[in-house]
């Protein structure tokens, strides 16, 4: 491992400042990093850790009545915070699919987001969400959609010297519900072959007056389904709907074959997992939608 | 680059000279002599060295050295009293709960955590809670029984 020089700031300028000076990356949970940094897959001449920069940690309401996670909150707080939990129960669901205890006691939702591996089980639910990012760096604040940090397999959109400070839930809307689901071979510690999150709000009619859909492992970056979302939007909720949904979410799927399934397999795996996944915000919502 | 670090390991202070680069596990091991924490995949997945930090388990091969000042770090060495050990150490002892051993350690600082935060744990509650430590020997069931005996005695 390469020598670097640890430093601890205690306010978010601080922070920016000193990732601004170069040759450096953020440490928040390290899970993904240190490995990184022991294997020599990532080197840094200075580690960067946010975890004592209140703003990066706390977990907050926000004036318009969404929920503000910090980006180096742990996946263990984020899922026992209250808010989280009663509000957007498919978020604190999803990030206890991230490793074991051990790892969520450790592992940020920021660094689950920005280490940008495809699978990342902590994503789809805030996609579907639609979450956004807070950004902070040498130029000032930015802000921008979830999805639109990820650039391709362990790449972002963050510009040199930018970190993620938070990610806003927006207020949860009346009649929404959303759910994630991934298949994995092992039930713990083991990697997303394929995942789906799902959102839909329905309107007065009983028609779904919005729905999100987002995919996880079946392209380089997690990515939204417009076309299953287009056939969702203005449907009632059916078992026929959701399931025409889940084959246009397997055609808006850009899988690869690799170790852990064949792109084919992906694609089977998405239908069935965005059905299921609408299914169960169909029965958040008070209506049994059995689906294949 | 060597630092000092001022930390706190199974109640006592210590002041170490570390390098930047070791992980809380090489702290352990190689500056303090605790070497009943061990590596065993060296990357998060298999729990082997799990210790508490600040009361919550962690994967020591994942955190920095530098990490660990003003932080309560519990090791397998802070289990037992004297000669005494610890009742989850005796209950896997009774159950037949160590097959090799390697991952013990791991193990019972998982449980530890788990009996805390929950005094009487399902099964299901207690297989997720070891679901980061990965047994090599393939015997969870004794394992779970000697959690479970635990527990249910604390009633």
């Amino acid at each position: 491992m390469q020598e670097f020089v640890y430093q601890r700031p205690e306010t978010l300028a601080a922070a920016v400042a000193a990732l601004g000076e170069g040759d450096a990356r953020v440490l928040a949970g390290g899970t993904d990093l240190v490995p990184q940094l022991r294997e020599g897959r990532r080197q840094a001449a200075r580690i960067i850790d946010l975890k004592f920069v209140p703003e990066l940690t706390e977990i907050a309401a926000t004036a318009e009545g969404g929920v503000a996670i910090g980006a180096a909150a742990t996946a263990a707080s984020v899922a026992r915070h209250p808010l989280v939990a009663a509000r957007y129960p498919a978020v604190a669901q999803s990030v206890q699919l991230i490793g074991g205890t051990q790892v969520q006691n450790r592992a940020s939702l920021g660094g689950n987001i920005c280490n940008a591996a495809p699978s990342a089980d902590g994503v789809p639910a805030l996609i579907a969400h639609a979450a956004r990012a807070q950004i902070a760096g040498p130029a000032g604040r930015r802000e921008m959609s979830v999805e639109a940090v990820f650039a391709g397999p362990g790449r972002t959109t963050l510009a040199p010297g930018e970190l993620l400070v938070a990610i806003v839930l927006p207020l949860p809307a009346p009649r929404a519900a959303a759910a994630y689901l991934r298949f994995t071979p092992r039930r713990e510690m083991d990697i997303a072959v394929a995942g789906a999150g799902a959102w839909i709000r329905l309107g007065a009619d009983g028609a779904i007056a919005e729905a999100r859909i987002a995919l996880a492992s079946v392209a380089p970056t997690p990515i939204r389904a417009p076309t299953a979302e287009a056939k969702l939007k203005g449907a009632r909720p059916s078992a026929a709907l959701f399931e025409a949904a889940g084959r246009r979410a397997a055609q808006d799927a850009r899988p690869i074959s690799d170790t852990r399934g064949s792109a084919d397999y992906r694609r089977k795996l998405t239908a069935v997992l965005t059905a299921r996944a609408l299914s169960q915000c169909a029965a958040q919502l008070g209506s049994e939608v059995a689906v294949a | 680059m060597k630092t000092l670090l001022s930390c706190t390991v199974n109640g006592e202070e210590h002041d170490v000279l570390a390098d930047t680069r070791d992980t809380l596990l090489d702290l352990l091991r190689d500056r303090l002599g605790l070497t009943g924490t061990k590596e065993g995949c060296g990357n998060g997945n298999c729990g082997t060295c799990t210790v508490l930090m600040d009361g919550a388990p962690v994967n020591a091969c994942l955190v920095l050295a530098c990490e660990a000042p003003g932080r309560r770090i519990v090791t397998i060495e802070g289990l037992a009293t004297g000669d005494a050990l610890h009742p989850l150490q005796q209950a896997l002892v009774e159950h037949g709960g160590t097959q090799c051993g390697f991952c013990t350690p791991g193990i019972l600082m998982s449980a530890k955590a788990l009996l805390e935060e929950n005094p009487r744990p399902t099964e299901e509650e207690i297989r997720r809670a070891i679901a980061g430590n990965l047994c090599r020997c393939t015997g969870y069931r004794k394992i779970v029984e000697a959690i479970a005996a635990v527990a249910a005695a604390q009633g």
